[in-house]
């Protein structure tokens, strides 16, 4: 009943975002891709919307987020938006998954915790290549694909209205959403190869689609575009580059030039800071210009990091930096960002 | 800028005194993706080789602006010679003002640098030809098992860098070796990573697929039958003959996969090896650096210290004296006037404030872990370009005036 199909928009931010069913949230390390994501699916979830958000790093990255204690393998609503919506939790973790897996399609448990005895867990989490990225990445799409009315129902509405993944880093990226192919070359027949392919049809979906979150640092800007490369070069669909902890611009351009080169108005500043009462205002004027300096420099820094990011072509998201620490009305405000910017079409 | 000592000097982390010490082999760089540990791992292998000492280090990164910051056109398996310019200060300018041993007279020692990046396919080939006979190499190379193994399992590349690590310290041509970890799942992957491939690889359930399976696990007859056909269900006829063919083969050439990631874990706890873990200083990844801590602590691996990279300290004077709220009532009042200088209070009050959080997460790292010592790296807009940015890393690390 919640089912509501996102209008393509041409340009700007919604396009990145139009139709897509499934949102798979990457990015170089440290740069927030857990938070980016917790925000995408609250703002998804405004409105009424039911989405869920899985986690399969293992890192319980969303409890810590959140402050909550560690999740279970369990998809358990944790975030509430506007008009009744929802955001559940998943912490996915491929040795549930492969005993869901096995309960599921061929109602043998008790053989899976045999085998989670004789090493299973090994067995999917190390050697068998990418089976636990197949585990990881089926739970994702089953949920994707799944409808009201359990797995019979075919033409109910779909239970989550977007399903967004917290997914491994850049540098992983490729090999975790193509792992599945990999897998299917490899076990070329029998159930987990079928597995395998389904979850690669939801992945290679033009409803799925590849978030990058960045900052405005040159090495994260960098590991984007290289990874909007890759992910194009392998069928997938890129969508928004989300720009995080963008800092607010405190002056204006002639300032900024002035100060980058070291030629900021210092009598002015040292009236200004007189003005305030101040002690030793031009003593002081002299150590904050060198902070402003410094500022500024950062500042022109970010604005070429920016223009270099959007030469790639997708459209740029942005999340301001939180001063303090990260929790739920921060959230929320950052998915309000979010929806200003267009996220759902 | 200078190195905004509050919280740091008491417990500060003394890297030239680890570099310099010739019974130092092997440092090892660890912490959570993005923290910098690569650079900070060649700003180190830089500084020791500066300092006199013949060094290498391994990364696992495969960003090229490192490997041209070191003036090679890319990295690969095999370690370059990295083209260092002649050391003008010839390694005083690196000294401590305390560190007086060799100072009069003798000649410097001449470093060396050499740089690699980790191959993880290549180092595997090279593993199994030098264990296998070339027909045996052969059909191990060309299992479609062994392909995905070599190149897309978590855990390979961790244990290709230990191999790799393990390597290099026989060969004797270095005294000191730098390692950058895997950027992996969590920072403490790679401790665990590769005995965890040993322990599969010689694990109950690979024996029991092997066709070469021993008496014992027969001797459990049907139960293990009903999980053989499990399994057989589960990823097919052709994969299990795929994945025991190459068991019989790989068994037969390693013999123990276990106890060659039990040596490499040896080689870790050995005398002369040090681990220097790295991370920023925000909530997430000094509680990872914590964790690490404590998981050294455990298995008795010894650490050096505690990188905190990136950090915003305050020049001393006027500045630092001048609190977050004062700045910003002085800002507030004057509202519309001034506004340079409103923005100028306003940017001061953020960084009083930032600087405040990261003094605090240090001591709360103090607190817990009151062994660990600390060295902190200012935040630089840029990234580093060359050898100069790296040396500045390096004089950062060694808590040099900057």
């Amino acid at each position: 009943m919640n089912e509501r199909e996102y209008g393509p928009r041409g340009g700007g931010p919604g396009e990145a975002f139009a139709g897509a069913r499934l949102h798979i949230v990457t990015g170089k390390g440290g740069t927030g891709k857990t938070t980016a994501a917790t925000a995408l699916a609250l703002a998804l979830a405004a409105d009424g919307g039911r989405v869920l958000l899985v986690e399969v790093e293992g890192r319980q990255g969303v409890a810590s987020l959140l402050g909550s204690a560690p999740l279970p393998y369990e998809e358990r609503v944790m975030l509430s938006a506007s008009g009744g919506g929802s955001v559940s939790v998943l912490a996915a973790d491929a040795e549930a998954a492969l005993l869901e897996y096995l309960e599921l399609f061929y109602g043998i448990r008790r053989a899976g915790q045999a085998l989670t005895k004789l090493g299973a867990v090994d067995f999917a989490t190390t050697i068998a290549p990418g089976l636990r990225d197949v585990l990881l990445t089926g739970k994702a799409t089953e949920a994707v694909r799944r409808r009201e009315g359990g797995r019979r129902s075919s033409g109910g509405p779909h239970r989550y209205d977007a399903v967004v993944m917290d997914a491994p880093p850049t540098g992983r990226i490729g090999r975790f959403l193509n792992v599945n192919s990999e897998m299917a070359g490899l076990a070329k027949v029998g159930p987990i190869h079928k597995h395998a392919e389904r979850a690669m049809s939801v992945i290679r979906s033009e409803r799925t689609r590849v978030h990058f979150v960045t900052l405005l640092e040159e090495m994260p800007a960098q590991e984007t575009r290289d990874g909007i490369a890759e992910i194009e070069a392998l069928g997938l669909r890129s969508g928004a580059v989300l720009v995080n902890m963008v800092r607010p611009t405190l002056l204006n351009e002639a300032e900024l030039a002035a100060a980058a080169v070291g030629e900021l108005d210092d009598v002015a500043l040292a009236d200004g800071l007189g003005a305030a009462g101040l002690d030793d205002p031009a003593g002081l004027s002299t150590a904050l210009a060198g902070e402003v300096r410094a500022y500024a420099l950062r500042h022109l820094l970010e604005l070429r990091v920016r223009g270099e990011l959007e030469d790639v072509g997708r459209p740029l998201v942005e999340l301001p930096r939180v001063e303090g620490g990260m929790d739920r009305s921060a959230l929320i405000g950052l998915a309000g960002r979010l929806n200003e910017q267009g996220v759902r079409g | 800028m200078t190195r905004g000592a509050q919280g740091f000097d008491p417990k500060r982390m003394d890297v030239d005194a680890l570099l310099d010490d010739p019974g130092t082999r092997i440092v090892v760089c660890c912490g959570a993706g993005g923290v910098g540990k690569t650079t900070t791992a060649a700003a180190l292998a830089l500084r020791a080789a500066e300092r006199g000492r013949r060094t290498v280090v391994i990364t696992v990164d495969p960003a090229r602006r490192l490997a041209q910051s070191m003036g090679l056109a890319e990295l690969d398996n095999t370690p370059r010679p990295v083209p260092l310019p002649r050391p003008v200060t010839a390694g005083h300018g690196g000294r401590d003002t305390q560190d007086d041993e060799d100072a009069q007279g003798a000649p410097e020692p001449q470093g060396s640098l050499h740089a690699m990046m980790l191959d993880m396919k290549r180092t595997f080939d090279e593993v199994v030809r030098e264990h296998a006979d070339p027909e045996r190499a052969r059909q191990i190379l060309t299992n479609p098992f062994y392909k995905t193994l070599s190149t897309s399992f978590s855990g390979t590349q961790e244990y290709m860098a230990m191999e790799k690590l393990g390597q290099l310290r026989q060969s004797d041509e270095w005294d000191l070796i730098i390692v950058d970890t895997p950027p992996s799942r969590s920072a403490l992957d790679f401790l665990d990573a590769p005995k965890r491939l040993g322990r599969f690889l010689d694990g109950k359930l690979i024996r029991f697929l092997s066709p070469a399976g021993s008496g014992a696990f027969r001797l459990l007859g049907a139960g293990m039958n009903m999980v053989g056909s499990v399994v057989g269900k589960i990823v097919g006829a052709q994969f299990l003959n795929d994945l025991r063919s190459f068991v019989s083969a790989f068994d037969t050439v390693f013999g123990g996969f276990q106890e060659r990631a039990e040596r490499t874990y040896r080689l870790l706890r050995a005398p002369g090896t040090a681990f220097v873990v790295v991370a920023v200083p925000d909530t997430d990844s000094m509680r990872e650096a914590s964790f690490f801590v404590k998981r050294l602590a455990e298995d008795t691996m010894p650490l050096a210290g505690l990188v905190v990279n990136r950090t915003h300290p305050l020049s001393s004077g006027p500045g630092a004296d001048l609190g977050a709220e004062r700045a910003e009532t002085a800002a507030d009042s004057l509202a519309d006037a001034h506004p340079l200088a409103v923005a100028a209070l306003r940017l001061h009050a953020e960084r009083v404030r930032e600087r405040e959080r990261e003094l605090w997460l240090c001591e709360r790292m103090s607190s817990t872990h009151p062994e660990v010592r600390m060295t902190e790296v200012a935040a630089h807009a840029e990234d580093v370009h060359d050898l100069t940015g790296l040396r500045e890393i390096g004089s950062a690390l060694g808590g040099e005036e900057r």
